[in-house]
């Protein structure tokens, strides 16, 4: 039996990899990918436009403003003299944020009145526009402390002192990239396993196979095991990169990472599976991958906390492997999480493993009749 | 009965044959029109409802190493807040175990010493905030929703203690921001017209990706290439019916939008029909250039799979924003049609008609529309080579 | 002799109409042509020196192996390729110059039209109508012309999908037609298609001809078909070989085809025991004899019991020899009679009914394929299964082989049902699909080794089989080459090596000449008999009915039935009528089928 599914796989590798357009979609995409999108896929803004309206033009509001074009955040793109010209940068998308300084501010400030500076942002991008706000709110926080120290002013009732564990700096790239390693891979290998069987269809050769001594089990174990050893060392491969070349921590177990990637692995390999056995058609398949992909990324928790989501949603994501997944993945890089800590998104993911697999297996014995 | 010669007749008679035959095809295969009009609603319902930057009820520790009047006035003011569910813990390893076994996303922790040193004039009273800051983002607006319970809180001491002067002193320079276009914040503002960019992108690919891939594999093409059909026939042929499709879709997606999200739309709807008739057509000719350059649905199917969702997800400013990215990338982000209608639909949704941003990005997405079609027109000839 | 349609019916179509006249009277004239594919060094060269004219109104044959080039030659017409060199003047209009003129007033039916299987028959042809720009008002009369041309007036609803074969075939003309045309490009029309089918395609064929002035140019498979031709065309290796009527060809052979017959033992041992004598260029089976092709000069050689008759040379004997004379290492080695494949003789003692099939019976849905089918195979039997196209041949071979499970009735194969059995059962049969179902890009080498551990062998066992596969069948120098990238003769050898690999008892093999020519047929056929003779049990589709004749036994089906069955020679005399004493098995095969409508000799 063994010789047999180890001739099937050894078929579908060379299949997969004789090809040269095949063998380059298989390895070239995933690496641009990784390169392309942990650079792409940051929260953390930076040169966030900003058009400077200073009606004071003291020496207390220039120190404000260079506050601001020296964080590195912000990028002066335009000084305003008029009222008017607000709306006119910000509709055209000119600034991200408008700061507004009152013609009074130093000479309040000097005689310790309160002072408002105002601030005006686009939020057409919501996210960006919270974001850029909570940097321009720790910026005046800085100021004002800076201010109160060098006037002797009484010091603030009580201070925030905020210590982030796992990533001291929010740096967000840290939390980005494991989840693009399980994007990658999940795509590696529904591309590899979801594809093979309606491609035999399509080219007559799937009878071919079912009148060897090849029984239906074989054929699916000879078809996950392509995907499995390419999802392990593409897996690998990106991990390897990400934390040499990107400096990402790697906190946790070796094994652990490559127990939660076998079983994460089992259950992508389950759902490619299923899709191969029920599409007639390559294109079937390739719309059968899409279906599940999409939606597979965004309720990941990838880009978006699963927390936020309605609770029906939330509980949509449960049979997501993807899911158990980041979490597992972020909890090695990031957490060095133990085996035991990570136990319950183990056991998920073999769950949703089993059952996929035995589903494609009934599927594969079923659509023969 | 002796022959006409040549036999060729109107260019319309032979489109009209082409686009009839299409159209003929989509009725007959579901799979098309699921693309066109389920694949929309499926994902505009997921992601509008599942999607949301906005976090609420964020899983809180409290601890108070001597709780009294003012640790217990700072806890009412996080449990008044929405954004929060605070659990109190009895001592800091408790709370620094919740955090680790994920139960909880931030700690504020109150010193002992806090109520004695907030009475004095000479020190601040640190109250620690411990973060999980794992998911970056989330962190560091969990961090400026508890900074501002703590403001709250604070002002609210100032004041009932009569000391109006001091709050300047507390706070010499206050921010007073104002949000257009979406004061709430509403992530679902933002993400749904994102959202059609998209699933537009995917449909649009989807649709046309495999139709040329699939004539040259039927071997249906050589029979068309003998008749006296044009190449811009052909070409007018396949688009036609799939842009009909695909504004179907289109219009499915945005009456979601506006009637199901309640997203607001104060653009003209002639602007809406013209960028997104633009868009479409650079999506379809996208898929039609792969569908051409493959000439094999598998392999047209992997490049499909490739250029289209992801880098319309991550490279279109959906989510992340392209002025933080590297330059050489935010180059490459002005190859993704999906990142001049995202903008285009943002503004037209919340914003309005803003001309000084509509018409580049519409000039942008007519030159990348007439460049996938000229380029599917240089690819395809009609020759076997 | 095939009675096809007879030759006088298509000289009598050199009159050209008075349109056509005006062009000249050379339809087609080609010079110094050269097309080759692929970069240098590894480039072939598929067209090479080519130079032919077909005058206007006649019906030219293009008739050569596989990879001669035709199907090049015939996109080079239609200006779907571009020439390395040399000039092509279709019509009078220069095709590299003026492609869209010249595909305005030809029609081209490329060897698998691609017809729109999810439109209807009506919508194909409005389709077609459209694109060339037949006039709104000229429309019905033309369809109604067509679809009675074609016999397809009842099915205009129904999807293009479902036809059958032939069907389809007739529909892709009748596409191809809905304009006149003034030159009929038709690329191999009748590969895969039935007896009758063919003869109705001819007849279309044959009738545009007469009553349209069309000029016809055709590639074929069937060397019968050659002799309905004005003129024709033999290109071996991208090279004429000659160009003359088919008279012509075969006038130099007077006297040297000869038949065989001997009072006991099989046919095909006798053409076995001929090939192997010298002065005997060819031997195959005609019906009760054996058909001899003599080298020049040389007397038909001593026949022990048997004896010898004269038979009139056809066009087949000339493209024999024609290829014979070539230095052509491609096709050469496969004339040679193959070395027995070193098969186990099977032990006596098993069960002689290795085949059994009983009521058997599929449906889809309300259609009934197969209709409560008996039949048995004996040991060591080659068993054909004939019928046109969508007679349930295809169905049966799949329930026979355990793709499909049965609705109805028994079957077993070795003793069991395949479709139930022990995945261990199907390692005693070997399969081989009607497309050759090989993994195009993986290597010769990769193939045979891929089906041969799929069967369990190993070791030096493997590397034993692998040396014989790759030395039987000649393809040790195409053992790193994709298999999609092999001439088709090759590709059919070597999906034969990968279902002989496992030595299986019962071979089952679907339509597994289509398309092959002549020659590599031949071989094709020398193996089958020699497996036979050791003990392997041979079931085998065809459309062609010279093969039917090499069948030990054979039924033939139509619409789920079996109409006959019995000894070629026993089905052959049900055809026997007066005005037909001794009918071909072709003869047979199309008084059989179209029995229940027209009356026997239909098509005579």
């Amino acid at each position: 039996m063994w010789q047999r599914i180890i001739a099937l796989a050894i078929k579908e590798f060379q299949s997969l990899l004789r090809d040269p357009k095949s063998r380059f979609v298989i390895v070239g995409p995933p690496l641009i990918q990784l390169l392309v999108f942990t650079f792409a896929a940051t929260f953390d803004l930076s040169n966030i436009p900003i058009a400077i309206y200073n009606q004071d033009g003291g020496q207390a509001a220039q120190a404000l403003v260079a506050r601001f074009e020296g964080s590195g955040h912000f990028k002066n793109v335009a000084t305003i003299h008029r009222e008017s010209d607000i709306a006119r940068v910000i509709d055209s998308r000119e600034a991200l944020m408008v700061l507004t300084i009152g013609p009074r501010f130093e000479a309040d400030l000097r005689s310790h009145q309160p002072t408002t500076v105002q601030l005006i942002i686009d939020g057409r991008n919501s996210n960006t526009a919270a974001i850029a706000l909570s940097y321009a709110n720790t910026l005046i926080a800085d100021f004002n402390t800076q201010w109160q120290t060098r006037h002797q002013l009484r010091a603030p009732p009580s201070v925030i002192v905020t210590r982030a564990w796992f990533n001291p700096n929010l740096e967000s790239r840290w939390f980005i990239v494991p989840g693009i390693v399980a994007i990658l891979m999940l795509v590696v290998v529904m591309v590899v396993t979801a594809l093979s069987v309606a491609r035999e269809r399509e080219q007559g050769t799937f009878d071919q196979l079912l009148v060897t001594p090849l029984r239906p089990v074989e054929i699916l174990i000879g078809k996950a095991i392509p995907g499995f050893v390419i999802g392990l060392l593409e897996g690998s491969m990106i991990i390897l990169l990400a934390v040499n070349a990107f400096a990402v921590p790697f906190e946790g177990h070796v094994l652990t990472l490559y127990i939660g990637m076998g079983l994460f692995l089992l259950s992508a390999i389950g759902i490619g599976l299923m899709i191969s056995a029920l599409a007639a058609t390559l294109q079937q398949a390739v719309l059968g991958v899409f279906l599940f992909l999409v939606p597979a990324i965004i309720l990941s928790g990838f880009a978006t906390p699963i927390a936020n989501m309605p609770p029906f949603v939330q509980d949509l994501t449960l049979i997501n492997p993807m899911r158990y997944f980041m979490i597992i993945l972020r909890g090695i890089f990031l957490e060095g999480s133990s085996f035991q800590s990570l136990q319950n998104q183990f056991w998920p993911l073999a769950i949703i493993g089993l059952v996929t697999l035995a589903a494609a297996g009934w599927l594969f014995r079923h659509r023969m009749n | 009965m002796s022959p006409p010669t040549p036999r060729r007749g109107s260019s319309w008679m032979r489109m009209g044959g082409l686009i009839r035959k299409e159209s003929l095809q989509i009725l007959r295969d579901p799979a098309s029109i699921a693309i066109a009009f389920l694949l929309p609603v499926v994902l505009l319902l997921i992601f509008g409802y599942g999607v949301s930057l906005n976090a609420k009820h964020i899983p809180l520790a409290f601890v108070a190493d001597a709780p009294d009047k003012e640790s217990a006035a700072l806890l009412a003011s996080f449990n008044h807040s929405s954004y929060f569910s605070p659990r109190i813990a009895p001592n800091l390893a408790t709370a620094e175990r919740w955090l680790l076994n994920r139960q909880v996303d931030a700690i504020v922790h109150v010193p002992s010493d806090f109520s004695a040193q907030l009475h004095t004039a000479s020190q601040s009273a640190p109250l620690q905030l411990i973060i999980n800051g794992v998911d970056a983002n989330q962190a560091r607006l969990t961090q400026a929703y508890i900074q501002a319970g703590w403001q709250s809180w604070l002002a609210a001491r100032t004041q009932a203690a009569g000391l109006e002067h001091s709050a300047a002193a507390a706070q010499p320079v206050a921010l007073a921001a104002r949000i257009w276009f979406n004061p709430e914040l509403r992530s679902r503002d933002y993400l749904v017209p994102g959202l059609i960019a998209v699933i537009m992108t995917l449909i649009g690919a989807l649709l046309t990706a495999l139709v040329m891939a699939r004539e040259w594999e039927r071997g249906t093409l050589e029979a068309l290439m003998v008749t006296p059909v044009h190449i811009n026939e052909l070409l007018i042929g396949k688009l036609v019916p799939y842009f009909v499709l695909g504004m179907g879709g289109m219009a499915l997606s945005v009456a979601m939008a506006v009637w199901l999200f309640g997203v607001p739309f104060l653009g003209s709807w002639w602007l809406l029909v013209l960028t997104s008739a633009l868009f479409l057509l650079t999506a379809l000719g996208m898929g039609l250039f792969i569908s051409i350059v493959a000439r094999n649905q598998f392999v047209a199917s992997l490049i499909a799979i490739i250029t289209t969702f992801l880098p319309a997800f991550m490279l279109s400013g959906f989510i992340f924003d392209i002025g933080s990215m590297p330059g050489w990338l935010q180059n490459l982000t002005y190859l993704v049609s999906a990142r001049y209608f995202i903008v285009i639909l943002h503004t037209l949704f919340l914003a309005g008609d803003v001309a000084s941003v509509l018409w580049p990005n519409t000039l942008a997405l007519l030159a990348i529309a007439l460049f996938f079609i000229a380029a599917s027109r240089r690819k395809i000839r009609k020759s076997l080579e | 002799m095939p009675s096809l349609l007879l030759k006088n019916d298509t000289q009598a179509l050199g009159t050209q109409g008075p349109e056509t006249q005006a062009l000249g009277t050379q339809a087609l004239v080609i010079q110094g042509l050269y097309k080759s594919f692929g970069k240098a060094p590894r480039s072939t060269q598929a067209v090479n020196n080519v130079s032919f004219c077909v005058p206007m109104g006649a019906i030219v044959g293009l008739i050569g192996p596989d990879g001669a080039g035709k199907t090049t030659l015939m996109r080079l017409m239609a200006g779907l390729l571009t020439p390395d060199a040399g000039s092509l003047q279709v019509l009078g209009v220069d095709v590299q110059k003026d492609p869209l003129t010249v595909q305005a007033s030809i029609g081209y039916m490329p060897q698998h039209f691609g017809l729109y299987e999810d439109l209807t028959v009506q919508e194909n042809l409005t389709l077609y109508a459209d694109l060339q720009g037949l006039p709104f008002n000229q429309r019905p009369d033309r369809y109604q012309q067509l679809l009675a041309m074609t016999g397809l007036g009842a099915f205009t609803d129904r999807l293009a999908g479902q036809l059958s074969g032939g069907m389809k075939q007739k529909l892709g003309l009748a596409c191809t037609l809905v304009r006149p045309p003034n030159l009929l490009l038709l690329d191999e029309p009748t590969v895969g298609v039935d007896p009758v089918s063919r003869r109705e395609l001819w007849a279309i064929v044959i009738q545009l001809v007469q009553e349209e002035g069309m000029t016809v140019l055709l590639s074929t498979a069937y060397l019968d078909e050659a002799e309905h031709c004005d003129e024709v065309i033999l290109l071996h290796e991208g090279q004429i070989l000659g160009q003359d009527t088919p008279a012509a060809f075969t006038q130099h052979l007077a006297g040297r085809v000869w038949g065989a017959k001997r009072h006991q033992g099989l046919r095909r041992h006798l053409q076995a025991e001929l090939r192997q004598q010298p002065g005997i260029l060819d031997a195959v089976i005609d019906g009760d004899w054996v058909r001899v092709l003599l080298a020049e000069q040389t007397a038909p050689p001593a026949l022990p019991d048997g004896v010898w008759q004269p038979l009139p040379p056809r066009f087949e004997d000339a493209f024999v020899l024609m290829l014979h004379s070539q230095p052509a290492p491609q096709t050469a080695p496969a004339l040679a009679p193959p070395a027995s494949p070193p098969i186990e003789p099977t032990p006596r003692e098993r069960p002689a009914e290795v085949i059994a099939v009983h009521g058997l019976t599929r449906r889809f849905g309300a259609f009934i394929a197969v209709n409560a089918i008996s039949f048995s195979v004996q040991r060591g039997e080659i068993f054909g299964l004939l019928g046109a196209n969508g007679a349930g041949k295809s169905t049966t071979f799949r329930m026979l082989c355990g793709l499909l499970p049965a609705s109805g009735g028994a079957l077993s194969v070795a003793g069991v049902d395949l479709f139930t059995a022990a995945a261990k059962a199907r390692a005693r049969i070997g399969y081989m699909s009607q497309k050759y179902a090989l993994y195009e890009v993986l290597s010769v080498l990769q193939n045979l080794k891929f089906f041969a551990r799929a069967y369990g062998l190993k070791g030096a066992h493997l590397s034993q089989r692998l040396a014989w596969a790759l030395a039987e069948f000649d393809l040790d120098q195409y053992r790193d080459t994709n298999s999609g990238l092999l001439p088709l003769g090759f590709k059919q050898r070597l999906a034969m090596a990968c279902a002989l690999m496992h030595e299986p008892d019962i071979l089952f093999l679907d339509e597994p000449t289509s398309g092959v020519d002549p020659i590599e047929r031949r071989a094709f056929w020398a193996r089958i008999n020699g497996l036979a003779d050791l003990g392997v049990t041979i079931m085998i589709t065809t459309h062609f009915m010279d093969e039917a004749e090499y069948c030990d036994r054979l039924v033939i089906m139509s619409q789920g039935r079996i109409l006959a069955a019995g000894t070629p020679a026993v089905i052959r005399a049900q055809a026997q009528t007066e005005a037909a004493p001794n009918p071909s098995m072709e003869d047979a095969f199309i008084t059989l089928i179209t029995a229940p409508t027209q009356p026997a000799g239909a098509g005579a």
